[in-house]
């Protein structure tokens, strides 16, 4: 038995072993790189004899590099993008949780079938509209683009959650007096905040790591979000600037990363409690 | 016996059929200021949008007759939004027919009609979700669902690089995309090679990634490991660093010249380097490869907080009965997480289904193939994408826009009606 167990043990450690190999020798291999001298990779290593911060200081240097201007414009499209999608979206998820009024079915099997579509399946229209309506290369375009395709997903998340909070807590605030816009405020949205900052971090999240609507609306250099921007980097002129579009990755891999890990917890648990009710 | 002929008045036949012009049924009721304001409101309609709906609506049937002068593209908007409102204005219509019948009714009834302080703060009361529902709704119909009309319409028209505004017009040719993407040997070759390539994608990378997660997720909570924390935080690593970053990270990798994997891994070896970027099947490799990487640690989070909350109960149940412990793995642990993520796996096929961002930025969709439009692991979405972006074949690829949507809704449509969520759902 006790042969046994070691066996079996053993094996568990080799596979995490090969695994953490596997996991870790591109993010080791790309902060490597972000180091390396010159700008190409040929005769780079991960560990660089002469290691150089040089890369990313032509990063922040703005006239060499967009890339400030990108982490600020993605910065500013993802806040805006998640502060609307939380307002709008509690507000919608709100209705339907709590109300009962004609066209409530309709308008939940829509939702349904709206959040199937990606919104980027609509790409062509998404273009053409924006040339029309001279929205294309402005970061309202895309943040009322990205907005709108985040609605119907979320609001069934929170409408899902919004189920869950008793009824009878808003019935005896009406009996008390309370308004529609005082139950809401004062009593529903306190005890929503977990699904609140779900969907808040999933509305951050995904204007972040879009890059076929951004592609799509952002003309200009200076208007690209890091995705476009990173994507632009490498494809002009593969591998010659590799080591600076290293830099670029490092410094936003980081940060995310970071957030990401505190907030992990978070994100299982939200989901499988809105999203999946069984 | 109908029930209006027992009371002596018929104030709701005749409210109804004055609201023929809204409005004056109202005032027929005696509601003197809903009355005004149906009018009112009735007459800003058509100022307001007289000129939208006579222009749209033309548009949209002819889309536009002379060169320069009409512009296609710009009538269908027209009529798009024409469409639009007018489907609004019925429905207010359709609501002030209703009202005025049944304000009628209960005068018919002899019943008091509500007053003005009434009315508003039955306003209040039944509008309230309307209301708060309507800035999120409107931005929905303009951003999502105009859109989507707006594919839906150009997929029956013959807009592309040839017949594009303002020099050309635009005309509507009905099935002929349908009929050409099944009938013209070119269009009907590339798509049955992107079709098929997409469904082995996606039912590859995505088996790959699930079975990965859930393996890691199983030995990584047995009882007596180590260093467990450190595990699972290692393990969701690829899931915390943006997709888009570590996609063009391994293009870097496996870049044939200078990237780390044909240079110092299979180098190493001993092993020449593959043509990971030339050679379509290794292109599809790599992909495969790498989405199984960056998909199975969400797989393994959620398996972990499953079998976190199975009770040990039901083990301790199952070694007093005497089972082994493959036989607990069998019947408790796989059962279970199964089903607890089943719903998870099914978006995880549709997420791959659509996974636009690896093709594209591992590799643009390449390599080039002779004898199609396609790039060698172009899915369908990045081959509507470089359709549109580099081609100009818009009605194309509005069509496969719609063949594509048909799939995704019937496979969701089908997932949703089996869970839970949706069937215990209270619609009304």
């Amino acid at each position: 038995m006790k042969k046994q167990n070691f066996v079996r043990l053993t094996l568990t450690y080799l596979v995490v072993l090969i695994m953490f190999v596997i996991i870790l020798y591109p993010l080791a291999w790309i902060i490597g790189s972000s180091f390396n001298p010159g700008q190409s990779l040929s005769g780079s290593s991960i560990i660089p004899e002469n290691a150089t911060l040089a890369h990313y200081k032509e990063l922040f240097d703005t006239s060499k590099s967009n890339y400030v201007f990108w982490y600020m414009n993605s910065l500013k499209v993802s806040i805006l993008t998640m502060l609307f999608t939380v307002i709008l979206v509690s507000l919608t998820a709100y209705s339907f949780s709590r109300y009962r009024f004609v066209g409530r079915k309709n308008g939940l099997m829509t939702f349904l079938i709206l959040q199937m579509i990606p919104n980027f399946a609509a790409l062509i229209a998404i273009y053409i509209l924006a040339t029309l309506t001279h929205l294309i290369d402005t970061h309202l375009g895309l943040i009322l683009v990205y907005v709108g395709g985040q609605i119907p997903m979320n609001t069934w998340l929170m409408k899902g959650y919004l189920d869950t909070i008793p009824k009878e807590l808003d019935e005896s605030a009406k009996i008390d007096g309370a308004g529609h816009l005082r139950i809401f405020f004062q009593i529903v949205m306190p005890l929503a905040t977990p699904i609140l900052a779900v969907v808040a971090l999933f509305s951050f999240i995904a204007p972040f790591a879009d890059f076929i609507i951004a592609s799509i609306l952002l003309r200009t250099e200076e208007n690209y979000t890091l995705a476009v921007g990173l994507y632009d980097l490498v494809a002009k002129q593969f591998g010659a600037e590799f080591t600076t579009f290293a830099a670029g990755a490092v410094l936003i891999a980081v940060p995310i990363a970071i957030l990401f890990l505190s907030f992990q917890r978070f994100f299982v648990s939200g989901l499988t409690a809105g999203g999946t009710k069984g | 016996m109908s029930k209006d002929l027992s009371y002596s008045t018929s104030h709701s036949k005749k409210a109804l059929i004055l609201s023929i012009i809204p409005g004056l049924g109202q005032l027929y009721n005696k509601q003197f200021l809903k009355g005004a304001f149906f009018l009112i409101m009735t007459a800003a309609f058509f100022y307001v949008f007289y000129d939208l709906l006579n222009i749209g609506l033309w548009g949209v049937v002819t889309l536009g007759e002379i060169p320069f002068t009409d512009h296609s593209i710009f009538l269908l908007v027209y009529g798009i939004l024409a469409l639009i409102v007018l489907v609004f204005g019925i429905g207010f219509y359709l609501f002030n027919l209703r009202d005025a019948y049944k304000v009628g009714g209960s005068r018919d009834k002899h019943e008091p009609i509500s007053t003005v302080k009434e009315q508003y703060r039955n306003l209040i009361d039944n509008g309230f979700p309307y209301l708060i529902m309507s800035p999120g709704f409107l931005l929905l119909v303009f951003v999502v669902v105009f859109p989507i009309l707006f594919v839906l319409l150009l997929a029956f028209t013959n807009y592309d690089m040839y017949h594009s505004p303002p020099a050309k017009l635009v005309d509507w040719v009905f099935f002929k995309n349908f009929v050409d993407i099944f009938k013209v040997d070119m269009w009907r070759q590339t798509f049955f090679s992107v079709l098929s390539w997409t469904l082995v994608w996606t039912f590859v990378a995505t088996t790959f990634q699930v079975a990965l997660g859930i393996f890691l997720a199983i030995i990584v909570n047995q009882k007596d490991l180590k260093g467990k924390a450190i595990i699972r935080t290692v393990f969701i690593l690829p899931w915390a660093v943006p997709a888009f970053v570590s996609i063009l990270v391994f293009a870097g990798m496996f870049n044939e010249s200078f990237g780390a994997i044909n240079r110092d891994i299979l180098g190493f070896f001993g092993i020449e380097g593959f043509p990971w970027m030339t050679e379509p099947i290794f292109t599809r490799i790599a992909l495969i490869l790498m989405q199984t990487w960056l998909g199975f640690p969400f797989i393994f989070a959620m398996t972990t907080g499953v079998l976190q909350s199975i009770s040990q109960d039901l083990y301790e149940a199952a070694t007093v009965d005497g089972a082994s412990n493959i036989q607990k793995f069998k019947n408790i642990t796989l059962p279970l997480v199964l089903y607890a993520i089943a719903p998870v796996l099914i978006t995880q096929y549709t997420f791959n289904f659509n996974n636009f961002n690896i093709i594209y930025l591992f590799n643009g969709g390449g390599p080039a193939i002779t004898g199609q439009n396609a790039g060698g692991t172009d899915i369908l979405i990045s081959w509507i994408y470089r359709l549109t972006m580099t081609s100009a074949q818009y009605s194309k690829a509005a069509t496969l826009t719609m063949l594509l949507s048909v799939i995704v809704i019937t496979v969701a449509i089908w997932q949703f009606k089996r869970t839970k969520s949706f069937q215990e759902e209270d619609m009304m």
